[in-house]
């Protein structure tokens, strides 16, 4: 069985504004829950082999969520997010900014949206499609994201390098 | 001060230049014949472009051409699909998050 789900990523570099689109084969009360409790999105926002870690979270606007991207070595890469609107189930925006561990903003950050809506999937299911649009005041700093990711990538595979040769040597 | 291909493309005339030279390799007066602004602000964006390595540089008798480093405009596409890709996996995993969830439910 092929599930296609949309997706649809596209970057303007002229307003520094990423779109990204996707369908999710689940009601829309779920995956809004999925985007917005912590517990739920640090199970999926870290590309493995990151793991993403929520010290504290406030869902209401001008409340705040804490958070770590944490790297196979345990290396913390802080990051709080704001949020500045909320309409449930319907659509939530946040400002988000890389922090220290003591949650000092590092500015710019930048601007994201939310948007919920529901889809009429095949059989007369309901699907769920979210759009988001995310404007980095820098587009530097969204290299800075890829950087962080791809580091803590480049380092898992260094350490499965060294597994495999270990293991191969016995 | 840091440079890189992001600064370069972040402001409006430098990206008009970058479009302008990617046709033909042309001279800083040439380029200045189609803005606006002096002569002076013109060399500094290309001063910029080529800090960022995004245009060359080639002597042709006492002028000098400005020609777009075609290579370099590929680096931004392929960091794009590398942060396409991080989005694909987040989803990815997503999609088992909510299949566990709907499966306890039921």
């Amino acid at each position: 069985m092929t599930n296609s789900l949309l997706f649809d990523f596209t970057v303007d570099k002229a307003t520094k504004t990423v779109f990204i689109t996707r369908e999710f084969d689940a009601e829309l009360s779920l995956v809004w829950d999925a985007f917005t409790k912590a517990e739920l999105i640090d199970q999926w926002i870290a590309p493995k082999p990151m793991i993403s870690k929520t010290k504290y979270q406030d869902f209401k606007v001008g409340g705040k969520r804490f958070y770590a991207m944490v790297s196979p070595e345990g290396q913390e890469r802080w990051a709080i997010q704001e949020y500045t609107s909320i309409t449930p189930k319907t659509n939530f925006k946040m400002y988000n900014a890389f922090a220290d561990k003591d949650e000092n903003p590092e500015l710019p950050g930048s601007e994201w949206d939310h948007t919920f809506s529901e889809q009429n999937g095949p059989d007369g299911y309901r699907g769920t499609k979210v759009n988001i649009t995310i404007y980095n005041e820098s587009l530097e700093r969204l290299e800075r994201i890829l950087d962080g990711f791809t580091q803590g990538m480049k380092m898992s595979l260094s350490n499965l390098e060294n597994l495999l040769a270990t293991l191969s040597k016995k | 001060m840091r440079r890189d291909i992001f600064q370069a493309i972040a402001d409006p005339t430098r990206r008009a230049i970058i479009t302008l030279i990617a046709l033909q390799a042309m001279t800083p007066n040439a380029i200045a014949d189609n803005f606006h602004t002096t002569r002076q602000s013109v060399s500094k964006h290309l001063r910029i472009l080529t800090e960022c390595e995004l245009v060359k540089q080639e002597y042709k008798g006492r002028e000098i051409y400005y020609s777009l480093e075609i290579e370099k405009m590929k680096e931004i596409d392929k960091w794009i699909e590398q942060f396409r890709k991080i989005w694909e996996t987040r989803f990815n995993q997503l999609d088992k998050v909510l299949s566990t969830i709907k499966k306890q439910k039921k």
